[in-house]
């Protein structure tokens, strides 16, 4: 099985990085492909960059971002946020995204991963799953669905989803640790890799998710520190989580 | 050595080639016309989308002969990821495709864990991590490295098949790649 993974993601808004609790307090944290390549030298293994504003006016300015960051970055990156069709995935992928990862999109229309997976491939599609206790939500994590999350993730996994995103909502933002118990449920339900997400406060932190799951995003404990990664990395390693080597980049 | 060509098959992910090719030097064109890929000095042959709808690209626009020319002519070609599943004979994929047939072997849905694979391993012969994304997996006589029973790379005469992402895998795919294109 392939390396554990520890993916940066980057919240977008108008073309700049941003840094913001529940989308409240927007604050400027700067270029984004800056931040991706600075991630990238620190040992990131993917990035995932999330247009926060996904509203259709602002399309272009998220397409230019991702073909300026395809320009500079040699690892994998997930572009979401505003993917509501299989003209949205093309764009974002003919611009150089990876994959794309689809949230309220795919809730509404789950035909929508099959169409995209059968185009691009399962590897392409991400599913974001925003869980609560029980049940999914929308909306960043504001209004409640009735739709359970286990289910959920089970039914995405068949209609062709390549791998889940899957934040706890609760843990989103608290720093105390992400929900292992939901990520365990929801691993153990599906056969492609989940991601963990959401609560993310120290080293020890990832390496308990790692334990239990393919890969960990982390956002606050980076963007506070965005030269640490490679400190981060270290510390997981510590921990016993074997990661990917990092070699000396070449001139 | 700057006559570089990346095969267009309609789907996927050219950019990130390109740019890595830039990175290391080379000026490249995206193209799917016959003779700039059997003349090339070098393609690649890259790899996003599904295995039906690559052929018939690569068919429909004659780059099937054009691949299958450059080959038994010995000029290098390097398949990436679905691309080095193309140059077999057969895929399961999608119901079941023909290949361009340059290598003997079959595409066959990977088994074993979490599917598609994705991540980073380390492969053995070059010491380094690369980044896989796949869920099919080639079987072949012409395996040049394997990772946990995965063939990750075959080479039969010109053509050099890698089921990672050199474009995708950092600093050591970068060097992989440099190394692909000294030896035109």
């Amino acid at each position: 099985m392939p390396l554990a993974r520890l993916i940066p993601c980057l919240d977008v808004a108008h073309g700049r990085v941003v840094k913001g609790v529940s989308f409240v307090g927007l604050r400027d944290v700067g270029d984004p492909v800056e931040l991706a390549e600075l991630y990238s030298d620190g040992g990131a293994d993917e990035l995932v960059l999330l247009d926060i504003t996904a509203t259709p006016e602002e399309s272009a300015t998220m397409t230019s971002v991702v073909e300026r960051v395809a320009d500079v970055l040699t690892i994998p990156f997930t572009v979401g946020g505003g993917v509501r069709s299989v003209d949205d995935a093309s764009r974002l992928i003919e611009s150089g995204a990876d994959r794309v990862s689809l949230n309220s999109a795919a809730l509404a229309d789950p035909s929508l991963i099959t169409k995209i997976a059968s185009r691009f491939g399962s590897q392409a599609v991400v599913v974001a799953i925003d869980a609560g206790a029980d049940v999914v939500y929308t909306h960043g994590g504001r209004v409640a669905t009735t739709t359970a999350t286990v289910p959920w993730a089970v039914e995405a996994c068949e209609r062709g989803a390549g791998e889940i995103l899957l934040t706890s909502i609760r843990q989103d933002g608290q720093r105390s640790g992400y929900d292992l118990a939901l990520t365990v449920a929801v691993r153990n339900a599906v056969t492609i890799p989940v991601i963990a997400s959401g609560g993310a406060g120290s080293a020890r932190h990832v390496a308990e998710a790692l334990r239990v799951t393919d890969a960990a995003l982390v956002a606050s404990i980076v963007h506070e520190n965005p030269t640490g990664l490679a400190g981060l990395r270290r510390e997981i390693e510590a921990l016993g989580i074997e990661l990917r080597p990092l070699e000396e980049t070449h001139g | 050595m700057s006559d570089v060509v990346v095969v267009d098959y309609g789907a996927g992910n050219t950019r990130s080639v390109r740019a890595a090719l830039r990175r290391l030097g080379h000026a490249s064109v995206v193209s799917s016309d016959t003779s700039a890929i059997r003349e090339a000095d070098f393609v690649v042959l890259p790899g996003v989308g599904s295995a039906r709808s690559a052929m018939q690209h690569l068919d429909d626009t004659g780059a099937s002969n054009a691949l299958r020319q450059r080959f038994s002519e010995g000029r290098s070609t390097l398949g990436i990821c679905l691309g080095m599943q193309l140059a077999m004979e057969t895929s399961e994929e999608d119901g079941g495709v023909k290949g361009l047939g340059l290598l003997e072997g079959d595409v066959v849905r990977l088994s074993e864990g979490r599917v598609p694979r994705l991540g980073w391993s380390i492969v053995k012969p070059w010491g380094q991590a690369y980044y896989f994304a796949h869920s099919y997996a080639v079987r072949s006589n012409d395996t040049v490295a394997n990772v946990e029973g995965v063939t990750v790379a075959v080479r039969r005469e010109s053509f050099l098949g890698v089921q990672f992402h050199p474009e995708k895998s950092g600093p050591a795919g970068l060097e992989f790649l440099d190394q692909c294109l000294s030896l035109v």
